[in-house]
Order: C-alpha cells, then structure tokens, then sequence
C-alpha cells in the first residue's frame, strides 16, 4: 500500500479491505438498487420481487450449509414452514400485539430452536443419512399442519394479514415520491431489508474464522479436527445459521402470500431451494441470489417469450418447465461450478493472463478466497 | 514436573476384537527431542499415532503430556494441549486457498467468539489479521509463502506437503507427531526435510513414524521398534541398528523393501 496515494484512494482501499465495511458498503449500494427497483416497478412486479427475496433469504441459508459446511438439506422448506406458521400465528387478524420485527425475530427464534435439535442428531448422521432424515422432515412437517388443523387452519392454512405500513415509513416515501407508499411496495421492502441484513451477516460470517472453519470441516474432517476444531459444535452452528435464514424466509413469505398452508411447503419448496444453490454456485452468497433469482423469472419470461412468439397462452406456459430443464442441463454442463463459480473461473484467468503467469498453474482460482493480504 | 517427558506413554494397550493392535507399550518423547517409531506393516504405528491423539482410547494404559495424564483425549483437543499432527494422507483443506489453510492450524491463538464473527466487529477483523500474518510468517519459514493465494490442488506433491506442515508448526506445538512425512518425497526433498524436523527441535520434541531408513536414522535421537503391537527394541539409531531382534522383525517381512534395507 503506498503512501503516497491520495487521500481518497486510501480512505477507498481501508473500507474495501475491512471485512465489515465493505460487507456494509455493498449492502448500502444494494438498498439503493432495491428503492430504485421497488418506487418504479407496479404492485404486481414488487410481489414477483418479494418472492424473488424471500427464496433468496433461504437459499442464501442453504448455501452456508451446503455449499461451506458440506451438509446437504432437502428439508429447508420445512423450516420456511415453521418460520411462517410462527408469524400466521401471531398475524392471523389485523390487531397484532407485537411490532413486526419482534413477530420476525420470534418466527426465527422459534425456526433456530427447531433448527437445532435436528441440527444436532444431523451433526451425528452421515451424507445419505442426513439427506433422509432432512426429506422426512420436509414430508413430516407439513402434515403436522393437517394434524393440528385446529390450531394451524389444516389444509386451508392460516391467513396472514399484514401489519399496516408504520406513518413514519409512509411520510418519508411520501416526501420523496410524492405518493402514498402501498402495500406491496411495503412488502417488497421488508423482505429485501430482511435479505439484505441477512447476506451482510452470512458474508461477514463466511470471511471470519467461524466460516472458516465450516469450510475445513467440510473439505476434510479428520484434519480439522486435529487442528482443534470441535466437528459437532461447527456442524451445528452452520446448521443453526441456516435454519435461522430459512426461518426469516418462511416468516417473510408468509407476509407476502397472506396465506400459509401446508401446500405452500411441500418437498418442491425444499427442492427449489437447492437447485437455487447449485445453479448460482455452492457456497457462493452471489450465487445463491443469481439462483434465486433464475428460479423466480425465468418460468414467467418463458411464458412471455413463448407468447410473443404467437403460442397460446396454455402452450407458452408449458414452455416454462422446458425451459428451466434447459437451463439446468446447460449450467451443469457449461458450468459445474455454477454460476458464480463459472464467473469467478473466468475472472481468475483473465487476471492471471495479465500477470506473469504463475508456476503450472491450472486453476489457481481460490473459492471465497481472500485476494488482500 | 521440570524433568517429566514432553510425551509418553505407560502400559498402552488396543485390542480390535482378536487382534492386540498395541501390547503393553512405554515409550518417552524427552523434551526437545526426536523419537521415532519403526516397524513392519500393520505393526501398530498408525495405532500407536491414533492413541496420542484421541482418535482411539486405550483399553488400558496412560498417555501423559508433560508428566500430566491425558485422559479422555479427543482429537479437537490437541492445540489446547500445545500438540500437533500431520496425516499420513496430506489431508489439506482443498477447496480453500494454502494461506486459510494455515490459517485453521492458527486458529487456537484466535479469541473472537461468534458474535464478533457474525457482526464483524474490530476484535474478530484483529484476530484475522493476526492469524494471516502468523500464517505467512509461517510460511515463509518454509519457503513456500509465494503460493499463499493458491489452492493446495494446483500445487506439487512436495509443496503440499509442506503446506501440511505449516499447518502443524503454525499453532507452536510443542509436540509435533509427524505421520510419514517422507513418503511421495524425492532423495533431495527427504533431505531438506530431515534439516527442517532438526530444526524443529529447538523448539519442539517431536514424534515420527517413517519407513525412510536414511532419515529415521539421520534425525532420530532415539528409536522405538514396533512389531505385533509390541516393542521389541528401543534405544539410539545405532542400538537399534545391531539389534538382532529386529533385524530379525524385519527380515521376516517381504513386504516393506525400503525398512529392510537398514544402512550398515
Ligand atoms: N480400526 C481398526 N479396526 C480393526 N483393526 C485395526 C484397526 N486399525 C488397525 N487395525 C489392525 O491393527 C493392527 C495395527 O495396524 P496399524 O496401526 O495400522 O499398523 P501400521 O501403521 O504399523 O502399519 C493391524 O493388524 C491392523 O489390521
Ligand atoms: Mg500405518
């Protein structure tokens, strides 16, 4: 680092080489990107976007459990359940006694626990064992609803009224945009505040040693236990964090839906969360958002796309799953390191063309890698 | 205890079902002091490494460290015991680059917890700066600091191995066990190995099993000759050298080549 560069090229490079304000110098960029989004896109757009954000929140999740701890889950639709089951609870008239954050909070707290205990027999079990004890989970809970149904509204579910959008909220959208704030762009924000709040503790986790120690558990177990690490507890966490994440998601959704039933968290939830995670790229916070998003445009752009080219509207809706076979095929094909890994690839060679090239080097890419010293 | 031994063990026995892995076995590590450990295939050394390092419990017998028993050893529990080891299988973290590889083999010396972690606050951002420069210095040590940035799977076979190394030596262990640190190692490569383990003894003692006669002799203070799980001799290279006993262990086995070859 030299001296004698000038002052704001300095104070630049001190935000971007802390771990923390960069994290934050990139969530404040992404905010703005959301207002921009959310004031100009319609109401039925800002729902799209919503759902795009609360599949991020959860597949963000599932990206440290799989992608850097090595855990596979196909029961993360189960938590998002518990997570929105929790706020139906709370939210189930327009009277709510608790604020919203305390309903967002409890409704994760609540997922954490439950995220826990499995967490800790998961922590016990080996890959295809996890995998089934997960699965049951992902069949099993939802049938916990039609069993309560008293309770937890059976196969109808619960309805979930959202609070109304705070005046503070509504007078400062009002002296910017010169209208009334409603309630789907409330929605949208919420989420996309949630997801971004989430991603800045996700990405500060992974950067630190706890991430750190996910990875080296997940790489080779035997040596990260000799070097000290306690393989239950860093199993675990990563559990515990994840769940955590998918619960914030299933209490956000359930905003956004205004319903929650047993039929909104099928195995499909589980299983799109995961196909997010591989297209975007294991382990890569990018990637998962990429994934997400992929999985909550791409079925509507085939069906315009497929319209426009003069199908019917029955026939352009069946080109979505055809389309998303394509995809999948095409980025485990061209990609296998998914998206974001497929980026990072490209990146790693273009600097290494650049430079001096290093010693037989064939990919020198370092995933997550921390490039500053 | 000023004059108790780094490590040893008294009357260590492991039984897996019929077989007696380990029979009845004492051996000390004296403090700054290399001890290594010899003997045919399926002797009971990977055994004799597992039971150091809480992998295996003994049915009966003591480890101690620094005169203190190690019961109930588990092998997360090493650096807090100021031990530490390297896999006979490289075992490097291989999707993460060689400087955070290191980095782990640091991490007893971290003290940030999980909150300071998860809201990166200036403690947690200390203690990874910390751990990087020791990780590089560490590195450095060993030569091999201008593959920081890279990932161990792009590196060769002896680098590797060093990387391994500066994962065991990074944390200061004071007792370094040091499962065939030779294999895969070119005539040339074995031999700045054996400077850097007498090196090592400056600061450390350590234990090493390892088939390369030639090393085991050049930088061995003492020998412990293992077979069926027992110790048929032990005492300096030379001792260990004339002993009949284990000419005779080791003539008896076609299977080991390179052990059998013990340099007259
Ligand atoms: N986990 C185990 N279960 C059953 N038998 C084992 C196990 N580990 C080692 N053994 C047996 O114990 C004996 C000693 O093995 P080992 O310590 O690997 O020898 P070495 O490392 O000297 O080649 C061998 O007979 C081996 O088959
Ligand atoms: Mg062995």
């Amino acid at each position: 680092m030299a001296t004698s560069s000038a002052l704001p090229v300095r104070a630049w490079r001190r935000v971007w080489s802390g771990t923390g304000s960069r994290h934050l110098l990139l969530a404040l960029l992404g905010l703005l990107a959301v207002i921009v989004y959310v004031e100009a896109a319609s109401d039925f757009r800002n729902l799209q976007f919503a759902a795009f954000g609360y599949l991020g929140i959860a597949a963000g999740g599932l990206t440290v459990l799989t992608g850097l701890n090595g855990q596979l889950s196909l029961g993360h639709g189960a938590f998002m359940a518990i997570g929105a089951y929790t706020t139906a609870l709370f939210l189930d008239d327009g009277s709510p006694v608790v604020p919203l954050l305390g309903v967002l909070v409890v409704a994760t707290l609540v997922t954490v626990l439950a995220g826990a205990l499995i967490g800790a027999a998961a922590a016990r079990l080996h890959g295809p064992y996890i995998a089934g004890a997960t699965l049951a989970l992902a069949v099993g809970v939802p049938g916990i609803a039609l069993h309560f149904s008293d309770t937890l509204g059976g196969e109808q579910g619960l309805g979930v009224v959202a609070p109304p959008v705070p005046v503070w909220l509504l007078d400062l959208d009002y002296f910017f945009t010169g209208r009334d704030l409603t309630p789907s762009r409330y929605l949208s924000y919420v989420v996309w505040v949630c997801l971004i709040v989430t991603f800045v503790l996700l990405a500060n986790l992974s950067r630190s040693r706890v991430g750190r120690r996910w990875r080296a558990v997940r790489d080779d177990d035997v040596a990260a236990e000799v070097a000290g690490i306690h393989l239950g507890r860093a199993r675990v966490s990563a559990f515990v964090v994840s769940t955590a994440c998918a619960g914030l998601a299933g209490a956000v959704m359930a905003l956004v839906v205004r319903l929650t039933a047993p039929g909104g968290y099928t195995l499909t939830l589980s299983l799109t969360l995961l196909t997010a995670v591989v297209l975007g790229g294991l382990g890569s916070l990018w990637g998962a958002l990429i994934g997400a998003g992929l999985l909550s445009y791409l079925p509507q752009l085939a069906t315009n796309v497929g319209e426009s080219l003069g199908l019917d509207q029955t026939r352009a809706a069946e080109l979505a799953p055809l389309v998303y076979g394509a995809v999948m095929i095409a980025v485990i094909l061209l990609a296998p390191t998914g998206i974001a890994g497929a980026v990072r690839a490209l990146r790693a060679r273009r600097t290494a063309r650049a430079e001096r090239p290093p010693p037989q080097t064939t990919e020198s890419t370092v995933q997550q890698g921390e490039m500053s010293r | 205890m000023p004059h108790a031994p780094a490590f040893a063990m008294n009357g260590v026995t492991v039984r897996f079902g019929g077989i007696t892995a380990l029979d009845a076995v004492d051996l000390e590590v004296p403090r700054g002091r290399v001890l290594g450990v010899i003997g045919p295939n399926g002797a009971g050394k990977t055994t004799l490494f597992n039971v150091a390092c809480g992998f295996v419990t003994p049915a009966e017998g003591s480890v101690r460290r620094d005169g203190q028993p190690l019961t109930g050893l588990k092998p997360h529990h090493l650096p807090r015991h100021r031990m530490a080891r390297t896999l006979q299988g490289l075992g490097l973290f291989e999707r993460v680059s060689v400087l955070e590889n290191v980095m782990v083999g640091a991490d007893r010396t971290a003290t940030s917890g999980f909150l300071s972690s998860l809201l990166a606050l200036p403690r947690s951002a200390a203690d990874e700066r910390r751990l990087r420069e020791r990780a590089l210095t560490t590195l450095d040590e060993l030569g091999i600091a201008d593959y920081a940035d890279r990932v161990p799977g792009s590196l060769p076979y002896a680098i590797r191995k060093r990387v391994a190394l500066a994962r065991a030596l990074v944390g200061e262990p004071e007792l370094l066990l040091l499962d065939e640190p030779a294999s895969g190692l070119s005539d040339e490569e074995m031999e700045s190995l054996g400077d850097l383990i007498l090196a090592c003894r400056e600061r450390m003692s350590v234990m090493l099993v390892e088939h390369h006669m030639d090393l085991v002799m050049r930088v061995c203070d003492s020998i412990v000759v293992l077979d069926f799980g027992r110790v048929i001799a032990h005492g300096t290279p030379d001792e260990v050298r004339e002993d009949p006993a284990v000419l005779a262990a080791y003539l008896g086995d076609e299977v080991d080549r390179t052990a059998a070859e013990v340099p007259r």
